[in-house]
C-alpha cells in the first residue's frame, strides 16, 4: 500500500472541506473494497477522509413512508434493524447476505454506494425500492445514480449522508452468490407500490438496472408466472470465468420469479 | 498397553498452545536488523529479457541491494535440477531444463522471479521492486498441454525442438489392443483433471540469518521437513557444509505436498542473506503464492476399457497429458507414472493395460505434488470408466465394481507393485449400507416432487502412501525421572504428531503422554536421517521408526531392571510401565533413573537410554476406500447440494480416531473442492486468471456437508504398526462419487460425464443441452 | 508521517505510532508482537486475521491502525484466562477437533465466539453460512462447525463415529 495522509474529521462540514481541499484525497467509509485496492496498489490516494467519525451519518429511522438509513451505517446494523425489518423486511435481508460476517460489520451502505460495485448487493435495492440518495448538495433519485462500472451520479466532493427507502407493500431479494467470492453473480430486488412494480437487478451488468420487461409484466400480474416467458437479454451482461452472461441472463429471470413468490 | 495408547481418540497435545494464538510460524519470527525481500515477477507469460536496469530501485529509499541472475553466476550459484529419470520405450532418457533461481535472458510464465530486492522495510521493498527496469521482447505463449502439442505451437525449450520431453509408455499397445478389439463392451471417457492451487492458509515466507561468528546461517520456513531442503541449500547452492545451515519449521499451516520442495525463492533468500552477511526476510503475499507455489493435477486423460460379456475388464488404455509447467519440478513428471501408476488400474484387475505418457512444457508455474499426487487422478479416471462400464453393460454400478475388485492379496499390479491387503467388496457393501443405497430410488422420487434433480454416486478408490524415501530416522530419549524426548524426522503441519508419537510412546513404554515431548522442525536437533512428512507416510515411517526406538529402549531397560531385581534378563517381563520377575517389580521411572547412573547398570553398559532408528520400510502401503455421495440439484441454476456424504475408508490399524477421522474431512473437503469450485485458469495468453480467493473458488463451510465416516480396517502386513496412510484418501474419494451423483442426477438428461469443477453453470448448461446455444 | 495511537488490546492500554497505511493486523503483529493473529490473504476472504472491534468481529487486515484508536480491540490472546485456561470456544475446538494446522484457528476461534454472541441456538446451515469469510484448508470444517453448534446448540451436534 502507498502511503497517504489520513484525516478524520468529526463533522460533515469537516468533511466536506477536506475533500475540496485535497488534490487526490479520497473518502473511506467501512473500507471493505477500498482497502483491498489500496493493497493490491491498484490505487493510490494522497489523502484519505474517513467518514467513520461523522456522527450526523449513522443511524437508521423511519421518516413517514420512508425508511432512512444514514451513510455510514453498516450492514449487520441494518439487517438487525427492528425498524427495517418490520418496514422493509427484504432490505433487511438483503444487508444480511453481504460479504460475510465481519464484512458487514465494516461496511457500509454509503461506502457501498459510492463504490458502486456491479457485483455489490445495495444497488439491487437502492434500484428495485427507488430509493433516493442524499448527499451533501442534493437528493439524486435511483434511476439517476449508478451510470457505469464504478461510476455513479456522484460529483468531485459530493458526499452520501443518507438513502431514502420509500416502503413498498411487498419486497424480497434473491441472490445468487459468486462461486469464489461470494459476490452476487445476480441479485434481483422486486418490490411493488401499489399498481407500480420496480425490478433492480445487480450484478448482472456494468451497473444495477432495472429489468423494465419483467416491470411491465409483473404490473399486469404480480405473480411468477407472469414472468415465466419474460426472457433477459444476455447482450452487454457481464462474463466471468465462472458465469457466463448467458447464465447471468438466465439467472436474473430465476431469480425474480424467486423474489415474486417470495414477496 | 498404555490407557492412552493406539486406538484412543486423545485430544490433541498441540491444540491449546495454537488455540491461545501462541503458535510460531515463520512469519511470526523476526530478527533485529533483518532486511526485507520483495522479488520483482514477469508479467509476461512469455519473453526474452533484452535488459534489466536494476538503477531506479536501487535509488529507492530503503533499499540495500537489488540482485538479479547475474549476481548469481557471478557467485557460481548452480541452477535447479529435477532429479526424476524416465526413458520412452526405446530407452531415450527425458530431456531436462535447469531452472535459474532468477530467470536468465527468458521468462517463461508469468511471475517468474527475475530479481530480488532487499530494503528496511516490506513496503520499501515492494515500492522499489516496482522501479526495476526490464526491457523485454514479448514471445508467443501457450498455456494448456493439448495446446502445446500442435506443430505451430510456440516451443519453450529449442534445445528440445517441442515441448514434450518423453514419451513414456509401460509397454508396447498391441497386446492390449488386440485384447480391446476382442472385448464384447468397450468404453471410453475423456476427463480434464482440473489445475488446481494447493493453498494452504499461511503463504510462503523466509526468513534467514547469517551468523558471521559461527559461519552458519539459519534459515527460517515453512517446508514438510527442513532436511529435505537443508543439504541441498547447503551444499548445492551456498556451498556450506550441510550442519552450516540450520532450517527451522516449527509450526507450519499446512503443507498438502507443495511445502516439500527447494523453491526458488527459499534459495535467493538465503543466499541473498549470506551475501549481505545479515537476515534477510520476505513473506508472499497470497497473490503471489498463487502464481509460485507449484500446482498441482492439470492432466487430461483418454481411457478405454474393455470388459468382457460378464462385465469383467479385459483391457485398460490410458493416454495421458501432464502440464509440466513451463519448468520441471523436483516431481513434476512424476505425478501420472510413480504417483498415479502405482495404483492404476486401481481397486481392479485389468489382464491387459496399456499407459502412455506425455509431459508437456507450457507457459504456467510449474506442477509437483498436490494431495494425493496422481492418485486422484487415477482413481477419478477409472470410477468415471466403472460408472461407464455399468452403462454399458446394463449391471449396476456396485455390481460392476465388485465383479472386478482385486479379491487376492498379496496382489501384483500391473506396474509391478505389490498391493498386501485389503476387503474392497465389504467395504463397498458397508458403505452403501450406511448411505441407504438400496433406498435411494424413493428419495430420487420424492425430491422430484419437490422440483429437485436427486443423484447418487459410489466411488472405491486405492491410494499408495509411505512416499518414495524408504527410510526415516527417529529417536527416543528417556530422562531420569523416567519423562520422554522423541526427536522426530517426520514433521507435523497440522496431522498432530504431537499426540499420536506421545500415544505409541504410552503404548510402548507406558509413560503418560503428558511426560513425552516432540522435538521436530529444527535441523539442528532433528535425527541426521530425517526426511519429512509427506506421501501420508508419518504413521508408518516415523511410527514404525518411534516403535523399533522404543523396543530398543526397553531391551536395554530391561537387562537394567534384571540387574536392579538380580534376576535373569530372560526372566523379566515388561508390562504396563513396569518390569516384573517372579515376584519382585521395578517401574519404568525406577528403571530410567537407574540407566543413567553408572553405579546401577550392568557392568560394561554404556549408561543412559537413548536409542534412535533409521526405520527401514518393507514396501509401502495402500489406504483404500469407497465414499457415497448424495446430492441435490437445482435444476433452476444448476446449483449441487451435497446431502450425504458417506465415507467408508482401510486406513489399517487406526492410531487416534479423532486424528484419521481429520484427515478424512480434510481430504475429502479439498476432493470437493476440486470437483466444485476450484480452478486455477490460464487464458490462451498465458495469464493467470484465478489468482485471488476472490476468483479462485475454495470450499467453505457451507459447500461441505457433514460426512459420516467409518473403517473397514484390514491391517497393513507389511509395516510393524499395520498402518496405513489417512492423509489423501479423501481427496482421492470424492471428486469420482461427486461427480457419479451429478451424473446420476442427470442421467434423464442424456448426462454421462461432467468435467470439473462442475460449477453451477456447467450443470445448468448441462440440463439445458438440447436448447442452449452451441 | 507517522501518527500516534492509543488502543485497548486484551484490557490493556496500548500505545504506538503507525503510518497511516499500517493495518490493524500489522500493529498488531509487527508492533505489538502479538502474532497469534494471523494473515493468509490479500483480498478480505479468508479470515485468518479476524479479531473483536468494540466486541463485533472484523477483519484486522481490512482495517487501518488508526481507525482502531480509542478502540477495544480482543485479539485470540486475549480470550483464554491469564493462567491459560482456554475460553470455551478453544475447549470446544478442541474437543471437536477443530483444527489441524492452527493457522486458520485464531480467526475461526474469534468468528466462532462472534456467532455464539450473536446467534445462540443456531442450526448448523447457519452455522456454515456464518463461516461464509473464514477459509479453512485442512479440517473439511467437519470439526469446526461442530465445535461452534456444541457451544451454540449442543442438540444439533451430530453423533461422531469414532469406531
Amino acid at each position: 500500500m502507498r502511503n497517504f495522509d489520513y484525516h478524520a474529521p468529526a463533522s460533515l462540514d469537516a468533511a466536506v472541506a477536506l475533500i475540496g481541499d485535497k488534490e487526490d484525497g479520497k473518502l473511506i467509509a467501512g473500507g471493505m473494497t477500498l482497502l483491498p485496492t489500496l493493497k493490491q496498489r491498484l490505487a493510490a490516494p494522497s489523502d484519505l477522509i474517513d467518514l467513520a467519525g461523522v456522527a450526523e451519518l449513522k443511524g437508521i429511522k423511519r421518516e413517514g413512508d420512508e425508511i432512512v438509513i444514514g451513510a455510514m451505517t453498516c450492514h449487520a446494523d441494518v439487517a438487525a434493524s427492528d425498524v427495517v425489518k418490520s418496514a422493509i423486511p427484504a432490505l433487511a435481508s438483503l444487508a444480511g447476505v453481504i460479504g460475510d460476517p465481519a464484512v458487514r460489520h465494516r461496511g457500509t451502505i454509503g461506502g457501498s454506494i459510492a463504490n458502486a460495485d456491479p457485483a455489490a448487493d445495495y444497488p439491487g435495492a437502492v434500484v428495485g425500492l427507488n430509493a433516493k440518495i442524499v448527499t451533501n448538495k442534493r437528493v439524486i433519485a435511483a434511476d439517476d445514480y449508478f451510470i457505469d462500472l464504478f461510476e455513479t451520479a456522484l460529483e468531485q466532493g459530493e458526499i452520501i449522508t443518507s438513502v431514502r427507502f420509500p416502503i413498498p407493500e411487498r419486497a424480497a431479494y434473491q441472490k445468487f452468490r459468486h462461486p469464489a467470492s461470494g459476490y452476487a453473480v445476480v441479485g434481483v430486488m422486486v418490490a411493488k407500490f401499489g399498481a407500480d412494480v420496480r425490478v433492480g437487478v445487480t450484478g448482472a451488468a456494468g451497473s444495477a438496472f432495472r429489468a423494465s420487461d419483467f416491470e411491465a409484466a409483473l404490473s399486469e400480474n404480480f405473480s411468477a408466472d407472469a414472468i415465466k416467458g419474460v426472457k433477459m437479454s444476455p447482450d452487454g451482461l457481464l462474463s466471468d470465468i465462472h458465469c457466463t452472461n448467458e447464465y447471468r441472463a438466465h439467472l436474473v429471470g430465476v431469480m425474480a420469479r424467486r423474489a415474486v413468490a417470495e414477496a | 498397553m498404555g490407557q492412552f495408547g493406539i486406538g484412543q481418540p486423545l485430544r490433541r497435545k498441540e491444540d491449546p498452545r495454537l488455540l491461545r494464538g501462541e503458535g510460531r510460524y515463520t512469519d511470526d519470527v523476526n530478527v533485529d536488523g533483518q532486511l526485507w525481500a520483495a522479488f520483482y515477477r514477469s508479467p509476461h507469460p512469455h519473453a526474452d529479457i533484452l535488459s534489466i536496469d536494476p538503477a531506479p530501485a536501487r535509488a529507492a529509499p530503503g533499499v540495500a541491494a537489488v540482485f538479479t541472475i547475474a549476481d548469481l553466476d557471478a557467485d557460481g550459484v548452480p541452477d535447479m535440477p529435477c532429479e526424476v529419470e524416465l526413458s520412452d520405450l526405446s530407452g531415450r532418457p527425458m530431456w531436462k531444463p535447469m531452472r535459474p533461481i532468477l530467470a536468465r535472458g527468458r521468462v517463461r510464465f508469468v511471475g517468474e522471479c527475475v530479481a530480488i530486492v532487499l530494503a528496511a522495510t516490506q513496503a520499501q521493498a515492494r515500492e522499489a521492486a516496482e522501479l526495476l527496469k526490464v526491457e523485454y521482447a514479448p514471445l508467443p505463449a501457450v498455456a494448456d498441454s493439448e495446446s502445446a502439442l500442435a506443430a505451430d505451437a510456440p516451443v519453450l525449450w529449442e534445445a528440445l525442438g517441442s515441448n514434450v520431453p518423453v514419451h513414456w509408455q509401460n509397454q508396447d499397445s498391441a497386446p492390449v489392443d488386440a485384447a480391446m478389439a476382442a472385448a464384447a463392451h468397450r468404453v471410453r471417457v475423456r476427463i480434464v483433471n482440473n489445475r488446481l492451487v494447493p493453498s494452504p492458509m499461511e503463504p510462503k515466507a523466509a526468513l534467514a540469518a547469517w551468523d558471521a561468528q559461527a559461519a552458519k546461517l539459519t534459515l527460517w520456513a515453512p517446508t514438510q521437513g527442513g532436511r529435505r531442503i537443508q543439504a541441498n541449500i547447503a551444499k548445492r547452492y551456498l556451498r556450506l557444509e550441510q550442519d552450516q545451515l540450520r532450517v527451522i519449521s516449527q509450526d507450519v499451516g499446512g503443507g498438502f505436498g507443495m511445502r516439500g520442495q527447494t523453491y526458488p525463492e527459499f534459495v535467493a533468500v538465503a543466499w541473498a542473506a549470506k551475501q549481505i552477511g545479515g537476515a534477510v526476510k520476505w513473506r508472499a503475499d497470497r497473490t503471489e503464492t498463487f502464481f509460485s507455489d507449484y500446482h498441482g493435477r492439470d492432466q487430461v486423460n483418454e481411457a478405454e476399457m474393455g470388459l468382457d460379456s460378464d462385465g469383467r475388464m479385459v483391457a485398460l488404455k490410458i493416454v495421458t497429458l501432464v502440464n509440466l509447467g513451463a519448468y520441471m519440478a523436483e516431481n513434476g513428471p512424476r505425478m501420472p507414472i510413480e504417483g498415479g501408476g502405482r495404483i492404476i488400474p486401481c481397486c481392479y484387475h485389468a489382464p491387459q493395460f496399456h499407459f502412455s505418457v506425455k509431459p508437456v512444457f507450457t507457459n504456467t508455474v510449474s506442477t509437483d505434488t498436490y494431495r494425493g499426487a496422481g492418485r486422484p487422478e487415477a482413481n477419478f479416471l477409472m470410477e468415471r470408466l466403472m460408472d461407464e462400464a455399468a452403462r454399458a453393460t446394463g449391471l449396476p454400478r456396485e455390481e460392476v465394481r465388485r465383479r472386478n475388485y482385486i479379491t487376492q492379496f498379496p496382489y501384483r499390479t500391473p506396474m509391478g507393485y505389490v498391493i498386501d491387503s485389503g476387503e474392497f467388496a465389504r467395504g463397498m457393501d458397508d458403505a452403501l449400507r450406511m448411505a441407504e443405497w438400496s433406498t435411494f430410488e424413493e428419495r430420487r422420487t420424492e425430491a422430484r416432487a419437490r422440483g429437485r434433480l436427486r443423484g447418487i454416486g459410489v466411488a472405491a478408490f486405492i491410494e499408495a502412501a509411505g512416499g518414495r524415501a524408504p527410510t526415516e530416522d527417529m529417536r527416543v530419549r528417556v530422562d531420569a525421572e523416567g519423562a520422554v524426548t522423541v526427536f522426530s524426522g517426520s514433521h507435523a503441519h497440522g496431522q498432530g504428531h504431537d499426540t499420536v508419537f506421545s500415544q505409541l510412546v504410552n503404548e510402548f513404554l507406558g509413560v503418560d503422554p503428558d511426560r513425552v515431548r516432540l522435538v521436530q522442525g529444527d535441523t539442528d536437533v532433528t535425527p541426521r536421517g530425517s526426511i519429512g512428512t509427506f506421501g501420508s507416510r508419518s504413521s508408518m515411517m516415523g511410527g514404525g521408526g518411534l516403535k523399533a526406538s522404543c523396543e530398543k529402549i526397553v531391551a536395554k531397560a530391561t537387562l537394567v531392571a534384571a540387574h536392579l531385581m538380580q534376576a535373569e534378563p530372560a526372566a523379566v517381563r515388561f508390562e504396563t510401565g513396569v518390569f516384573r520377575a517372579g515376584a519382585s517389580e521395578t517401574t519404568f521411572s525406577e528403571v530410567a533413573a537407574a540407566a543413567w547412573d553408572a553405579r546401577r547398570i550392568p557392568e560394561g553398559m554404556t549408561p543412559g537410554l537413548d536409542e534412535s532408528c533409521l526405520f527401514q520400510r518393507e514396501a509401502e502401503n495402500f489406504p483404500n476406500g469407497c465414499h457415497v455421495c448424495e446430492v441435490e440439484i437445482d435444476p433452476d441454476t444448476g446449483t449441487p447440494e451435497i446431502v450425504r456424504y458417506v465415507a467408508i475408508d482401510d486406513c489399517g490399524v487406526v492410531l487416534n480416531p479423532l486424528i484419521v477421522h481429520g484427515q478424512v474431512y480434510g481430504g475429502v473437503a479439498q476432493g470437493l473442492g476440486q470437483a466444485m469450485v476450484e480452478n486455477a485458469l490460464y487464458d490462451a495468453d498465458g495469464q493467470l486468471v484465478s489468482a485471488t480467493y476472490m476468483d479462485y473458488g475454495m470450499p467453505r463451510a457451507h459447500h461441505m456437508a457433514h460426512v459420516e465416516a467409518g473403517f473397514n480396517t484390514t491391517p497393513c502386513r507389511t509395516n510393524p504398526l499395520g498402518v496405513k496412510g489417512a492423509g489423501e484418501a479423501g481427496a482421492c474419494g470424492a471428486p469420482p462419487a461427486f461427480i457419479g451423483a451429478l451424473v446420476d442426477a442427470l442421467r434423464d438428461h442424456g448426462v454421462t460425464h461432467i468435467d470439473m469443477p462442475a460449477t453451477p453453470e456447467k450443470i445448468w448448461r448441462a440440463i439445458n443441452r438440447a436448447n442452449a446455444p452451441a | 508521517m507517522k501518527t500516534k495511537v492509543t488502543l485497548n488490546v486484551n484490557g490493556q492500554e496500548r500505545t504506538a505510532e503507525v503510518e497511516p497505511r499500517t493495518l490493524l493486523v500489522e500493529l498488531l503483529r509487527d508492533q505489538l508482537g502479538m502474532t497469534g493473529t494471523h494473515v493468509g490473504c490479500d483480498t478480505t476472504q479468508c479470515g485468518c486475521c479476524v479479531i473483536h472491534v468494540d466486541d463485533k468481529a472484523v477483519k484486522s487486515c481490512t482495517m487501518l491502525a488508526v481507525q482502531a484508536q480509542g478502540k477495544k480491540v480482543v485479539t485470540i490472546e486475549g480470550l483464554a484466562a491469564a493462567d491459560g485456561t482456554l475460553h470455551p470456544m478453544q475447549e470446544a475446538f478442541r474437543d471437536h477437533h477443530g483444527l489441524q494446522c492452527g493457522f486458520c484457528t485464531p480467526g475461526m476461534v474469534m468468528m466462532g465466539v462472534d456467532i455464539a454472541r450473536r446467534l445462540p441456538g443456531a442450526d448448523e446451515k447457519t452455522v456454515r453460512e456464518q463461516l461464509e469469510g473464514n477459509i479453512c484448508r485442512c479440517t473439511g470444517y467437519q470439526g469446526i462447525v461442530e465445535a461452534i453448534l456444541s457451544v451454540v446448540n449442543p442438540g444439533a451436534v451430530k453423533e461422531h463415529h469414532h469406531a
